[in-house]
């Protein structure tokens, strides 16, 4: 049983903290896992955007074969999206959602804990093709006649490990829907919380409705592929575009999956840095709905080429135009924010800067594609690289990096180095618009997407060439990122409540990082930015909505980590079922353990512990 | 001291223009010159929004740049306390209202446009006699090769699609093993070539080819197909009505040839040996062969579509057409002697109906 002795950060041999970490149920240590993994991840598909980007360095070059080529791309954009981009924002989701409602967890901390085992296992399961197979090679979206066509174990790997990770993200999205619902301090309205709070909110509620038709896709495709089924085999009666309006039904909502948090993250650096309100606060809530809603009505405007039809092909190009509304009463929102305000070019804040143009341009480009006619020409083009490099690197993995620094000192009580930040920042913005922004002309000189080479003569060359270099500047803006993490992490020096002074929202009036009950007292919420409100009353810390009582506290518990470990197992044998005997029992072994586990955690009762009053008023002490 | 100044300004200037003109691209290849009505309205609709789109920027960068430059804590001093503003609903209104117009603006010619490009309806118009009015081009896309087949006329030709300038071509567009999409960039637009059903749409060709650099437009399969979807290009002859009837009356002559193993040309005995049995080389027939219709291999401008088309690479190919285009169907004939190579080369080269 977890004692609250070990949780105040004792000493501890390397066996024991690494069972705290295997155990751990605790939101904050929950989003350091996602970090670490995202984190990992996310520089694995840095490498491989590095070798894409070596190959078209220069025209007919044959550094990767032609063959390994397509499984770095596949590989670069699964990884990107599936295991770098989202949990990464699950990492800050975790750590600084339930500080800005006033929770002391989520509303699941087992499911949580389960739901980053899965997204860990499965990514690993992905990646383990690298060694034991060949990697999948039919694109991210893996469109069905090339998937079924494909030979070797790759789609395979790609169905079951996507399948496993997608299911922990469905376990997070609900999680994070029911702590919103239900958690929220005293007078914590919905129409007081964080702007980063409710992009959670929204796009957790467009992962409970996009990643059903995802998992049942791969289902689908998993039975073509190791069961027999005939799902996309048009000569069974099968059908391939079905697989694409499944996979785009869950593709199109899953670009706001990521953008929106990343719109929140924007939203709190603005307003911290320009040390006003957040402009038209109930507009930018308005919008982000809006954005939600929207987003699951414009998948067919991946399709325009498809032959789908011009009455389909017209009204998806106007809803997808649509969109650009909302989106643009953000970034006027934002504009606002800065205009009359007092503004600190801080890191993060550097980040959100060089989020707005680059946004914006991403936008504009989206807008375009969505005039059908003249997304046949652009369709599957590097134009379409560009853009969704600009919406993605542009937005998400800018506003990952600035939620890095922004929210270090809160989750580690210590400041990443502000030069450092600095220049990461420079090399990555410079390095990504020389990447990207000459994509677009090369889309529209007639440069196809996810060519593996090109021949001299097509005028393509010198911007290849700058863009192969502009990836070069951006893979030094994250190396210095990492050794800005190891000098901070080894330098140590801590940081009070609120490191940028500025701190608005309810996370910045506890300890950095925060004791692991987060609040000794549940907070009582007096309006929009809680804790602005109580600097301005001239309050330290906040204002509590209880004496100080007893905190129930969840255990820890290994069972998350094996259950995932039973499906990862089972997969395996799943995918070697087709060639070896052997496969099948491994099958079967694999979901029997899930299910053995299931049944300890239905059985064994878990009420959790109570940390006393007393202790809590020696700890809040100890830190005064 | 100036006249060091002055070279910097041209290399500059040069530096410039380079990047301006290599922006264009190629004729044979960009959307950016439009050789046909259906990429010009593609290339038009472009024109439209880029303008919109820059308007939009330069507004946002506008009231950017200005916040940037005034309300920075710097000059305001590290204690200054700025005024909370909860919103304004009247901005909320400007910028919802604005982009809604401007919105409708791009609406009104997409979705005209749309329909436009997407009406295939003269498709299968007949004039008084029964003939089909418009040409019609079967296309049909295959592990890294395209086959077209003219039904009107019973020929089919593989790689290098030969169509009429000024009128309008239909396509119907399939493909025989995984997805591929048909694309000619300085043309128009592409469309998939889908496994189950047949895609139609068409384009229209306003400039002949022979002025081009390598006398063909270019063509390239825009979906990710497998490992060679980078090398399955095909090129695009444009002739004038006249030289396209001509041409349609070249293929149509090669009816009934063949090559026979028993030849005393050198290199049709050993094509009619190794190479007939998926190879066709008469021009008349319809679609559905397993390998490319040599028929007009000698009027070609590639080899497999990409390579420098003479007879060395030719030979190379035959020996081992996985190392040009790896996952392609053909097998290696490299048990072939120097000498059958040399002559199947040639005897290719010499299939020809273009004068």
């Amino acid at each position: 049983m977890t004692t609250v002795a070990n949780s105040v950060g004792q000493k501890k041999g390397f066996g024991a903290t690494l069972w705290d970490w295997l155990t751990t149920v605790d939101h904050k240590k929950i989003g350091i896992l996602y970090l670490i993994g995202g984190g990992f991840f996310f520089v694995l598909g840095g490498i491989e955007a590095m070798l894409i980007r070596l190959q078209l360095l220069i025209p007919n070059n044959d550094f990767v074969s032609a063959g390994f080529f397509n499984e770095l791309i596949t590989m670069h954009g699964t990884t990107m999206i599936f295991l770098a981009a989202m949990p990464l924002l699950f990492g800050f989701m975790n750590a600084i959602v339930p500080l800005q409602i006033g929770a002391r967890d989520v509303a699941f901390p087992f499911i949580n804990s389960l739901g980053f085992w899965m997204f860990f296992f499965g990514g690993l399961f992905l990646n383990l093709s690298w060694f034991l197979d060949a990697a999948p090679d039919a694109g991210w979206t893996s469109y069905a006649s090339l998937s079924i066509a494909s030979t070797g174990h790759g789609i395979d790997f790609y169905a079951i490990g996507l399948q496993i990770a997608g299911a922990g993200t469905l376990m997070a999205g609900i999680n994070f829907l029911v702590t919103i619902i239900n958690m929220r301090a005293p007078g914590m309205t919905y129409m007081r919380m964080p702007l980063f709070t409710w992009t959670t909110f929204v796009a957790s509620a467009l992962i409970l409705f996009a990643f059903p038709p995802l998992t049942i896709g791969i289902f689908f495709l998993t039975f073509d592929r190791m069961f027999g089924g005939n799902f996309f085999d048009h000569t069974m009666g099968g059908n391939t575009i079905i697989w694409e309006h499944i996979f785009w039904i869950f593709g199109h909502p899953e670009v706001y999956i990521l953008i929106l948090p990343a719109f929140g993250i924007f939203s709190e650096i603005f307003s911290v840095f320009s040390r006003k309100r957040l402009f038209g606060y109930s507009a930018m809530v308005f919008a982000t709905v809006l954005i939600g809603f929207l987003g699951f009505m414009v998948w067919a405007h991946h399709m325009f080429t498809v032959g789908l039809g011009p009455t389909a092909n017209a009204i998806f190009a106007v809803a997808t135009m649509a969109i650009a509304v909302p989106t643009g009463v953000k970034i006027f929102n934002w504009l606002l924010t800065m205009w009359g305000g007092s503004i600190k070019i801080t890191t993060p804040m550097l980040y959100a800067l060089g989020f707005i143009p680059s946004f914006v341009m991403g936008g504009v480009t989206g807008v375009q594609q969505g005039a059908a006619p003249l997304d046949y020409q652009l369709h599957d083009s590097y134009f379409i690289v560009a853009h969704f490099h600009y919406v993605i690197v542009g937005g998400v993995v800018l506003a990952i990096l600035a939620a890095t620094h922004y929210w270090w000192p809160k989750m580690f009580g210590t400041m990443l180095s502000e030069k450092l930040g600095k220049i990461t920042f420079w090399f990555f913005f410079i390095g990504f618009h020389m990447t990207f922004f000459l994509q677009h002309f090369l889309g529209l000189m007639g440069m196809p997407r996810r060519v593996w080479t090109y021949m001299d003569g097509q005028g393509w060359n010198l911007f290849n060439l700058i863009s192969t270099i502009g990836a070069i500047l951006m893979a030094i803006g994250v190396i210095v990122l990492i050794i800005n993490i190891i000098v901070t992490t080894a330098r140590n020096e801590r940081v009070g409540n609120d490191p940028w002074e500025d701190g608005r929202t309810l996370e910045w009036a506890i300890p950095s990082p925060p004791p692991f009950y987060n609040f000794a007292q549940t907070p009582l919420v007096r309006g929009l930015d809680t804790y602005w409100i109580e600097k301005q009353e001239g309050h330290k810390g906040y204002t509590a909505a209880e004496p100080v009582t007893d905190i129930h506290m969840p255990n820890g518990s290994i069972i998350p980590f094996f259950m995932t470990l039973g499906l990862f197992i089972a997969g395996f044998g799943a995918m070697y079922r087709v060639d070896h005997s052997w496969g099948l029992g491994v099958l079967v072994f694999g979901l029997a353990f899930t299910f053995l586990t299931m049944a300890i955690r239905s059985v064994k009762d878990d009420l959790g512990y109570y940390v006393t009053k007393d202790q809590i008023r020696r700890m809040e002490r100890g830190r005064d | 001291m100036m006249k060091g100044l002055k070279k910097w300004r041209l290399v500059t200037l040069l530096a410039a223009l380079t990047i301006i003109l290599s922006g264009c691209g190629e004729e044979y290849l960009s959307t950016l010159l439009p050789a046909g009505e259906v990429g010009q309205d593609q290339f038009n609709l472009l024109l439209l929004t880029t303008g919109i789109m820059i308007l939009v920027m330069a507004v946002v960068f506008t009231i950017y740049f200005i916040a940037l430059a005034k309300f920075r804590r710097k000059k305001l001093g590290d204690d200054h306390m700025p005024k909370d503003v909860e919103g304004s609903h009247k901005l909320e209104f400007i910028w919802t209202a604005i982009p809604i117009l401007l919105v409708i603006i791009m609406a009104v010619p997409t979705v005209y446009y749309t329909y436009k490009l997407g009406d295939v309806s003269a498709m299968e118009a007949t004039d008084e006699e029964g003939n089909p009015e418009n040409l019609v081009v079967n296309v049909t896309a295959k592990l890294y090769w395209w086959e077209f087949e003219y039904p009107e006329h019973g020929i089919v030709t593989s790689q290098e699609l030969v169509v009429p300038t000024g009128e309008k071509v239909y396509f119907n567009l399939i493909s025989s093993d995984v997805k591929h999409s048909f694309w000619i960039p300085a043309v128009g637009g592409k469309l998939d070539t889908n496994v189950e059903n047949v895609n139609k749409f068409y384009l229209t060709f306003d400039k002949e080819s022979k002025d081009l650099e390598d006398g063909v437009f270019y063509g390239k399969c825009a979906e990710l197909c497998g490992p060679s979807h980078a090398l399955m290009d095909f090129k695009v002859k444009t002739l004038s009505p006249d030289e396209f009837d001509n041409w349609v009356a070249a293929m149509k002559e090669t009816e009934g040839a063949t090559a026979s193993a028993e030849s005393a040309d050198a290199g049709e005995a050993a094509f009619g040996q190794s190479c007939i049995m998926c190879h066709a080389v008469s021009a008349v027939g319809t679609s559905g062969a397993s390998a490319p219709n040599l028929a007009t291999y000698g009027d070609r401008n590639r080899v497999a579509g990409f390579l420098e088309h003479d007879k060395q690479n030719t030979i190379d190919w035959i020996k081992d057409p996985q190392k040009y285009k790896p996952g392609n169907l053909m097998p290696a004939f490299d048990q072939l002697s120097d000498e059958d190579l040399d002559a199947i080369a040639d005897y290719l080269l010499d299939l020809k109906v273009e004068e």
